[in-house]
């Protein structure tokens, strides 16, 4: 048996849901455990990514802290995937992207009824946010994507397996869905 | 007092009725609303679902689907500037920042007082005599600065369209060379009276034999198409004359429809003659609206000299008219389906083909969609007779061919030539000094250059719809290139994903490229991108609209490299730029509220 493949993953602006239908993979986890080990990944808690073999990232870029945890996973990632619609469009979150930041904040933090001498936090370790959410391929280079909100644990089962194997990755007919 | 949502069902009953309460009539419909009330009201939408009995949501989707019409107030006075790239080498850019600084206003927004809007639109077919632009759906040809700033006067008076001075809307024909096309001297009436004493059998035969290629690009054989549609069984045959003349770079059909107007319902009547068609349609590119009466008068003509209408030249039960469909601003109605879908009052979305229109098109029944110039050249070949025709041009070629000229060269307009005759020729007569490359047959064509230059036009080697937009070696490729891929971004229906997401992703790369952020990974994106296009679109738009880029990037190669930032990525946009917002908003300034460019 050759060495296990290192594998890491993360959320950005995403809802953890790409990563809820990975565990959708069941039983399959267990042999998948034979030919991967997680480093950095919410199934592990290790806080930083190290030398990697595949990079998964599931939502979009939203603000400054999300570009130095993609830069990291590109740093350390030879093959870098971005899974479900947030990560490959930018997705939900996206829908900001025709609203001013500055009046979101002012509505959020400054109008909004109920909010008595509120103001906008500015907290240095709050990461900023960009003016607008950006799908990940506009900020490093992606090799993979899995397009779905989110894609099946089949699909993930089925593009992890081609992967691994050293096939390119093939979602064909029924693992391939935009919504 | 009227309430606002009778104001805007006023006068709707008139359009209505004119149109027999047609569902299928639901384009033109629309059309008139608008020109009624200056845009279609939300109430108008209900009201003409209720009165055509089909659902609201119908409607709207197809009016929010031209981009003539409008679901909103655009403005007393709409000016739409040509944004085809001839248009911008003639200077485009600068004249519309022109007016819109005389009138204050910034491109695509109505201004305050609800007077005017100021935007672009795909190519308005004057590229012999830009820039051009259309205010109202009026052509206006021959900008220059002095004729902006009166046409702004004359908006800021508020003077009504009607009153400005004619020679604003004189388009020129530009005729420079003619050939047995434009040299005819068919009268109206003489192919018909010919083409009587035939069969239809023996009609179609002639078309056949005299070897004639549809002109709108695909050069489909003619002759066996009417055979196709004449044999297909229907309750109905149809004959539908596509002038929808929308790829940049080409006006023939404006010319024929402008001075050959009788040659081309001629044809169309032959076709009729030849497939038992009882009913024609012209599909006009609203671009094209001005031609409208004038088009009517002329078939009125006709209808007076028994060429139209019932029993055709004293011939009992040749019954034959036509009516002219105006189309709103789409690309692909085009391509034939789509145009079919768009006579039936709908969304100009291609349809599934096979079955083709010739067995399947208006209404499902029979239907000849044929070219404006291809109807033109049936009627020629009729007169000629079949052999001489075809010893005109080449082997599987015949007959001549209208072009397109535009773009850098002295004597733009029209040139007919048998098919066969190289670029060069092309470029020599046209006075083109210095050309480094032609694009032939518009965006979704081939972009020639300076070493191919003796290529041929014709089936053989360059087929071509007619467009040849010519550029010197002051002209940079790749900004053409650019200008194409925002061209097919704007104009894909939508109706497929490869299409729809894939010219937006194409455009994205280009619009990277050009601000200095792309690398040699984007070049390798466009391949990519341009595979996905070209195996997986529903239909011919999303097949060609990588074309510009990929050809440009064979022969002008260097035009995108020296724009590249020479690292392996590079991000699509200014991340520490993308944060200025929010540090404006929180008032930070620390090492956390910036983010540098990653070490290499």
């Amino acid at each position: 048996m050759s060495k296990k493949l290192r594998v890491a993953t993360t959320s950005l602006a995403g809802c953890f849901g790409c990563h809820m239908s990975l565990l959708d993979i069941d039983e399959r986890l267990f042999p998948l455990l034979d030919l991967i080990e997680f480093d950095r990944s919410p199934l592990t808690d290790i806080k930083h990514c190290g030398p990697c073999d595949i990079g998964i990232i599931e939502g979009g870029v939203c603000n400054a802290e999300n570009v130095h945890v993609l830069r990291e996973f590109r740093k350390n990632c030879k093959i870098l995937i971005a899974i479900g619609a947030c990560a490959v469009t930018g997705g939900l979150p996206a829908q900001r992207n025709h609203l001013d930041l500055g009046s979101c904040l002012t509505e959020v933090y400054l109008t909004e009824p109920g909010l008595a001498h509120g103001h906008i936090p500015n907290d240095p370790e709050l990461p900023l946010p960009l003016d607008k959410v950006h799908p990940l391929h506009e900020v490093v280079k992606i090799d993979y994507f899995i397009p779905g909100c989110p894609p099946s644990g089949d699909a993930i089962w089925k593009f992890l397996t081609d992967l691994i194997a050293g096939r390119t990755p093939e979602l064909g007919h029924g693992l391939i869905k935009y919504d | 007092m009227m309430a606002g949502s009778e104001i805007h069902t006023a006068g709707l009953d008139s359009i209505l009725d004119r149109y027999a309460r047609d569902p299928n009539a639901l384009l033109q419909v629309l059309r008139e609303v608008q020109e009624l009330h200056g845009y279609i009201h939300p109430s108008s939408i209900s009201y003409i679902g209720v009165k055509l009995g089909i659902p609201r949501a119908r409607v709207e989707g197809v009016a929010g689907f031209y981009s003539f019409l409008h679901l909103q107030p655009h403005g007393e006075y709409r000016v739409l500037f040509s944004d085809n790239i001839t248009d911008r080498m003639q200077g485009s850019q600068a004249l519309m920042e022109q007016m819109c600084q005389q009138l204050w206003l910034q491109p695509g927004k109505v201004s305050e007082d609800g007077l005017v809007s100021i935007n672009t639109t795909s190519c308005t077919g004057m590229c012999d005599q830009g820039p051009a632009m259309l205010v109202n759906g009026r052509a206006i040809t021959r900008l220059t600065h002095q004729r902006v700033q009166e046409i702004g006067h004359l908006i800021r008076n508020r003077t009504p369209l009607a009153d400005w001075p004619a020679d604003y809307f004189r388009v020129e024909d530009n005729i420079r060379r003619r050939g047995p096309l434009l040299d005819n001297t068919i009268a109206p009436g003489d192919v018909l009276r010919a083409a009587l004493a035939l069969d239809s059998k023996d009609i179609i035969e002639t078309v056949k034999s005299s070897g004639l290629r549809g002109r709108g690009g695909a050069g489909f054989p003619t002759g066996i198409k009417w055979e196709a549609c004449s044999n297909a069984p229907g309750s109905e045959h149809y004959v539908v004359c596509n002038a929808d003349e929308g790829e940049p770079g080409t006006f023939k059909d404006r010319v024929l429809l402008t001075s050959y107007a009788d040659l081309v319902f001629e044809g169309m009547t032959l076709c009729a003659l030849a497939i038992g068609a009882q009913h024609g349609f012209l599909y006009l590119r609203g671009e094209y609206r001005y031609l409208l009466e004038p088009l009517q008068a002329v078939l009125q003509r006709r209808r007076d000299n028994k060429l139209l209408g019932r029993n055709i030249l004293e011939r009992s039960g040749f019954d034959f008219d036509i009516a002219i469909h105006l189309g709103a601003g789409a690309y692909i109605c085009g391509e034939e389906s789509a145009l079919i879908e768009s006579l039936e009052g709908k969304r100009g979305v291609p349809r599934n083909r096979p079955p083709f229109p010739v067995t399947h098109g208006y209404l499902q029944q029979p239907t000849a969609v044929d070219n404006v110039e291809t109807f033109c050249s049936a009627a020629l070949a009729m007169q000629m007779g079949a052999e001489n025709y075809r010893a005109i041009g080449t082997a599987k070629s015949s007959g001549s061919k209208l072009i397109s000229v535009s773009g850098d060269c002295p004597r733009p307009g029209i040139y007919e030539y048998p098919f066969g005759v190289s670029v060069r020729e092309v470029l020599d007569d046209c006075g083109a000094a210095n050309a480094r490359a032609v694009q032939v047959s518009g965006p979704s064509g081939v972009c020639v250059a300076e070493s191919e230059f003796d290529r041929k036009l014709g089936f053989e080697d360059l087929p071509t719809a007619g467009a040849f937009m010519v550029f010197d070696d002051s002209r940079d490729l790749f900004e053409v290139a650019r200008n194409f891929v925002h061209f097919f971004a704007h104009e894909s229906c939508g109706f497929c994903t490869p299409c729809r997401v894939g010219t937006a992703l194409l455009k994205s790369t280009m619009d990277k490229i050009a601000a200095g952020l792309g690398t040699q990974y984007d070049l390798g994106e466009i391949e990519h991108l341009d595979h996905v296009l070209q195996t997986s679109s529903h239909c011919g738009l999303g097949r060609t609209a990588c074309n510009p880029v990929l050809h440009t990037l064979k022969h002008f190669r260097p035009a995108y490299e020296s724009r590249l930032k020479s690292l392996e990525f590079e991000p699509a946009f200014d991340l520490d730029g993308a944060l200025a917002r929010a540090r404006q908003m929180t008032g930070r300034d620390d090492a956390g509220a910036h983010l540098k460019p990653e070490e290499a």
